[in-house]
């Protein structure tokens, strides 16, 4: 009995030995003092480019302070999610990469180490950074939990020759970008005025923020979402309304879900304008058209102004940097943030991913003196305005972004889409947001 | 005995019916496969314009799908070997041993059948980093976390099948092998798996096709070095281009070792199912 | 002939299957507990546990101010359910709409793939030239792992490379223009076809094993006395396949219920029309950042599955006792 009993133990104990074999393969590393992981998100044409250009700056950090960097680039459909498994299990990356719309509600959290002075001045104090950059890093009157890595900003792209063949100029208002659209828009040539990447909840969420912004729409007032105030129906009908009222808008761009779709149709001249972020150039570039061909513009506002509108034509947009408080090395943390801001290495980083550099001095260099890059930095110095800093924002984002997606499918598949069916379903959303929180 | 020609076109036409419904998306995945780029880029054509197999090249430098394969493989290989020797020892139990508890027993296991795994994935994950915290066992981003979880999931079904298919065996067989002095672990190995080969091998497809297909599980617990294929093929749409027809090629690739795995096996499966879960 | 199948919570009442033994007391012996062990702890450690402090957070305000620190989240009670069922509510109405479109979903389904399982297992009964052919291609829809089989119908789905657009626009001329199938009213029907497609060949291939077991003496005693091919099927085949089809139909509607991967892949988050209600929970879950509230959904659901599957298995004992 005893002896049988116990072969069958010793046949459990021998399977057990044979899982633990099986599955040594792999595993996370755990962080000891002399490894960091680190979470980028993706940034360049694809996560294969982005480990190749972070790969060798990597290995300079290595080199500099002998800590080994365990990359990991996370697509964007992922990254939110993944940030939020690794904070509700406490077993994340030590150094991550977060879109800086999120920090306030990542802030809220409290998984990342706060940015007090002391901190701060280990990344190189408050006055290394732009101070626009530093506005969309946490709630107000508390310290940053997080510090900026890229600056990125909308921008109106336009294909020249269309323009020149149709003899029109870039518009200056959102009134001419309508009738510019209408004019260039010839569905038998597969030529649409505008291209748009309807399935992003991200796209729409920015878009609802800007054009809510020109209507003179707060999101969040006292603490309480607004997302169904006339203002913000405006808004949304003004992104919307390029699909629905105007036509000017491919229908299958409801189903664009990344950018690549809508890179490829304007590099194809199927597409006369785009609204994109400024690291277009290089997606184009990769479709084939060159750097000539296009023009930017800011994204033109409602001329005149409706009342209490405010002229915003981007939200601050970029990507912050921050570090998780369960990390076991907090000051290599900390170093390797300092290392990836610092104005050599933003330099490199920025010219070969393609978004804007966040320190000041980053931008004596040549490559960062073109037409474009001034554009850019135009608009976030002048009509760039910052996402609510609150924790609620990002379920601002899933929400309304979600909303203005479902949106733009109904007008796609001929729904009708007018302020009525606007309004009802950013009250929907508005409803979600105060009993889910 | 004739059948009226009624009946005759009926299945003609039901068979003809399914034939072209199964076979089209197999076409279109192979067909996709081997054309180039703008092919598939532009509006559907039932040919290639021309042949090409640079898809079959090229998607590995696209992602590195060798590395998940080799993950997807070790995953999906030592679950379903774990899973099998459980259900083996457990089915025994079940089917030649009367003990308290065991109708509560397999109860609860079969059970777990119908619970929706977004109920207990986050939990799940919270207790591998516990795991992880207390014991310093590496569960979640590694491939023993993976293995433990997709073990767990065919566990249920091949119990239930193995222990059916051991009723199946007369019990003389046992007592035959019992009066020849052979204990209970050595009737097991010498006398039953012989004849239940079959319902092992229809377990064993069945549980190394649930690991190799589960997207959920996979796209939380793991990372970068031990992704697996379900979560890997997701990383195409990332690229400044959609390669659908790099997808397409993967897909036929990764789908092949489980397709011909279950195609040249699946009598095992049809047999193990009549014998182990139709008794007559 | 005594066809019994050991399904969910028949075991206890005697040994599955074979003749009827004299009832032994429950052994003394410890082996049997010993073998169970890996079993036990594996489902304790992947199902049962987790599922036990699902339900536990399901009665937590689990909010993103608390998801660092379980234990310090607040105690909610049953606020979450009722949150959750609240129909009139934004939450509940969500949560109600797509429990509906996912019942109908599976109703579709289930029966498709149980038609389409019958006909061919029945017309593929007799031997002809071709048959293993046949046979064996049916198979592979669902032999093919989920995502690349769903992967393919999403580039045969979409507006304007697609190749359902093509055929049926373009080439056959049954509609006007190209409509959508990835969003919109026609995603739902996208689902169907899809998850029968899957979900087909699993039914022939249970019901082909089911009638393998049906003795050829049966027909031939039918035919005899003159009974056609719907008096067969419908006096001997059925009859002889209902324990078959007990669990087939309990298999296929859990599976098509609980199915996540399918709408994941296929639209990442689904439209309105295609809202399945696994991915309808996850969604919930990380839009909202409300763990709790997603745990009161998933508990529901769990329970409601429970219920339907005990209610099922009832009536079907039921049934077979009368019978």
């Amino acid at each position: 009995m005893k002896a049988r009993g116990i072969a069958a133990l010793a046949a459990s104990v021998m399977l057990a030995a044979g899982l633990a074999a099986c599955g040594s393969g792999g595993g996370s590393d755990k962080s000891s003092p002399k490894t960091l992981t680190y979470w980028a998100s993706n940034q360049g044409r694809s996560i294969q480019q982005d480990q190749q250009v972070l790969g060798p700056e990597l290995k300079k950090f290595e080199a500099k302070t002998g800590i080994k960097v365990k990359l990991e680039v996370i697509g964007w459909p992922d990254l939110l999610n993944r940030i939020l498994a690794a904070t509700s299990s406490g077993a994340g990356p030590d150094v991550v990469n977060v879109g800086n719309t999120w920090s306030a509600s990542l802030q809220a959290t409290g998984a990342f180490q706060p940015f007090d002075d002391a901190t701060i001045a280990k990344v190189g104090g408050k006055a290394k950074f732009i101070p626009s950059t530093l506005t969309s890093t946490g709630a107000a009157g508390k310290p940053p939990a997080f510090v900026p890595l890229y600056g990125l900003a909308y921008g109106l792209f336009y294909n020249k020759k269309l323009f020149a063949d149709a003899g029109l100029k870039p518009p200056q208002t959102w009134q001419d970008l309508v009738t510019d659209a209408k004019k260039l828009t010839i569905p038998a040539k597969k030529q649409y005025g505008v291209v748009m990447e309807g399935a992003s909840y991200t796209e729409g969420s920015h878009f609802a923020f800007m054009f809510g912004a020109q209507n003179g729409a707060k999101l969040f007032q006292g603490g309480q979402p607004g997302f169904d105030s006339p203002q913000m129906v405006a808004g949304v009908k003004q992104y919307v309304d390029l699909m629905a009222g105007q036509k000017v808008v491919n229908p299958s761009n409801a189903e664009y879900v990344n950018d690549s779709d809508m890179l490829k149709d304007f590099a194809k001249g199927r597409a006369a304008m785009m609204m994109i972020q400024s690291y277009a150039p290089k997606g184009l570039a990769e479709n084939g058209m060159k750097e000539g061909e296009f023009g930017v513009v800011p994204i033109p506002v409602i001329n005149p102004l409706p009342p209490g509108g405010r002229k915003v034509s981007s939200h601050v947009a970029g990507i912050n940097i921050g570090v998780f408080k369960n990390t076991k090395n907090k000051d290599g943390a900390l170093k390797l943030v300092d290392f990836l801001t610092s104005p050599d290495e933003q330099k490199i980083l920025d010219t070969q991913l393609g978004p804007l550099p966040v320190v000041p001095q980053a931008y004596n260099d040549p490559k960062f003196q073109t037409p474009e890059i001034k554009t850019f930095k135009d608009i976030l110095a002048n009509s760039a305005e910052t996402l609510p800093m609150i924790p609620e924002e990002a379920q601002f984002e899933t929400l309304v972004g979600n909303t203005v997606k479902q949106l733009i499918a109904d007008a796609a598949s001929g729904k009708t889409v007018d302020d009525q069916t606007i309004k009802n379903a950013l009250t929907a959303a508005n409803k979600k947001m105060q009993t889910g929180g | 005995m004739r059948e009226s020609s009624a009946v005759r076109w009926a299945r003609r036409i039901v068979l003809t019916f399914l034939t072209v419904f199964t076979v089209v998306p197999l076409y279109v995945m192979v067909v996709s496969s081997i054309k180039p780029l703008q092919d598939v880029q532009g509006a559907f054509t039932w040919f290639p314009s021309h042949v090409t197999f640079r898809p079959f090249v090229d998607m590995w430098h696209t992602v590195p799908l060798g590395r998940y394969f080799i993950n997807s493989l070790v995953v999906a290989t030592c679950a379903t070997v774990c899973s099998v020797a459980i259900a083996i020892f457990t089915g025994y139990a079940v089917s030649r041993y009367r003990f308290a508890g065991r109708g509560t027993f397999m109860t609860v296991v079969l059970s777990t059948q119908m619970f929706p795994g977004i109920l207990f994935l986050l939990p799940l994950f919270l207790i591998f980093v516990n795991i992880d915290r207390y014991t310093g066992i590496t569960l979640y981003g590694s491939r023993l976390g993976l293995i433990i979880t997709y073990l767990t999931f065919a566990l249920p079904f091949s119990i239930w099948l193995i222990a059916g298919y051991f009723d199946t065996i007369p019990r003389e067989l046992d007592e035959a092998a019992r009066v020849d002095g052979a204990g209970p672990m050595r009737t097991l190995f010498r006398v039953l798996l012989p004849v239940a080969a079959p319902g092992i091998v229809a377990v064993a497809i069945y549980a190394f096709m649930t690991a190799w297909g589960e997207v959920l599980f996979a796209s939380v617990l793991t990372d970068q070095s031990t992704r697996t294929l379900a979560v890997g093929l997701r990383e195409y749409a990332n690229q400044a281009q959609v390669y659908w027809n790099e997808v397409m090629a993967a897909s036929l690739v990764i789908s092949l070792p489980v397709v011909v795995g279950f195609l040249a096996l699946q009598r095992f499966l049809v047999h193990g199912l009549t014998a182990g879960a139709v008794k007559s | 002939m005594s066809d019994t199948i050991t399904a969910p919570g028949d075991a206890p009442a005697r040994a599955p299957g074979g003749p009827r033994r004299r009832r032994r007391r429950p052994t003394r012996n410890l082996l049997p507990y010993v073998l169970l062990v890996p079993a036990l702890i594996a489902e304790l450690a992947i199902h049962i546990i987790p599922m036990l402090v699902g339900v536990w957070m399901s009665l937590l305000h689990l909010t993103q101010f608390f998801i660092r620190n379980w234990t310090a989240a607040p105690y909610g009670g049953l606020t979450n359910y009722r949150v959750a069922m609240d129909t009139h509510g934004p939450v509940g109405k969500d949560l109600l709409h797509s429990f509906l479109i996912t019942a109908a979903v599976t109703v579709l389904v289930v029966a498709g793939a149980w038609v389409f399982g019958l006909a061919a297992a029945v017309f593929l009964q007799k031997p002809f030239r071709g048959r293993a052919t046949l046979r064996t291609l049916f198979l592979v829809p669902y032999a093919l792992p989920v995502f690349t089989a769903v992967i393919t119908w999403r580039f045969m789905f979409q507006r304007d490379s697609g190749m359902v657009n093509n055929v049926l626009s373009d080439e056959l001329h049954l509609v006007h223009g190209h409509p959508f199938w990835l969003l919109g009213g026609n995603s739902f029907a996208a689902l169907v076809i899809i998850n029968i497609w899957r979900l087909w060949p699993f039914a022939f291939l249970t019901l082909t094993a089911g009638l393998q077991s049906v003795p050829g003496d049966l027909y031939e005693a039918a035919a005899i006395d003159g009974a056609g091919f719907v008096r067969k099927l419908r006096s001997v085949t059925l009859p002889l396949l209902r324990p078959v089809n007990r669990v087939l139909l309990l298999v296929l509607f859990l599976w098509t219920f609980n199915d996540f991967n399918t709408a994941y892949i296929l639209f990442n988050q689904p439209p309105a029309n295609a809202d399945m209600i696994s991915i309808h929970i996850y969604n919930a879950s990380f839009i909202t950042w409300n763990f709790g509230l997603g745990s009161a959904m998933s508990v529901l659901l769990l329970a409601v599955l429970l219920v339907v599957t005990l209610v099922y298995l009832g009536t079907g004992r039921l049934r077979s006792r009368h019978a």
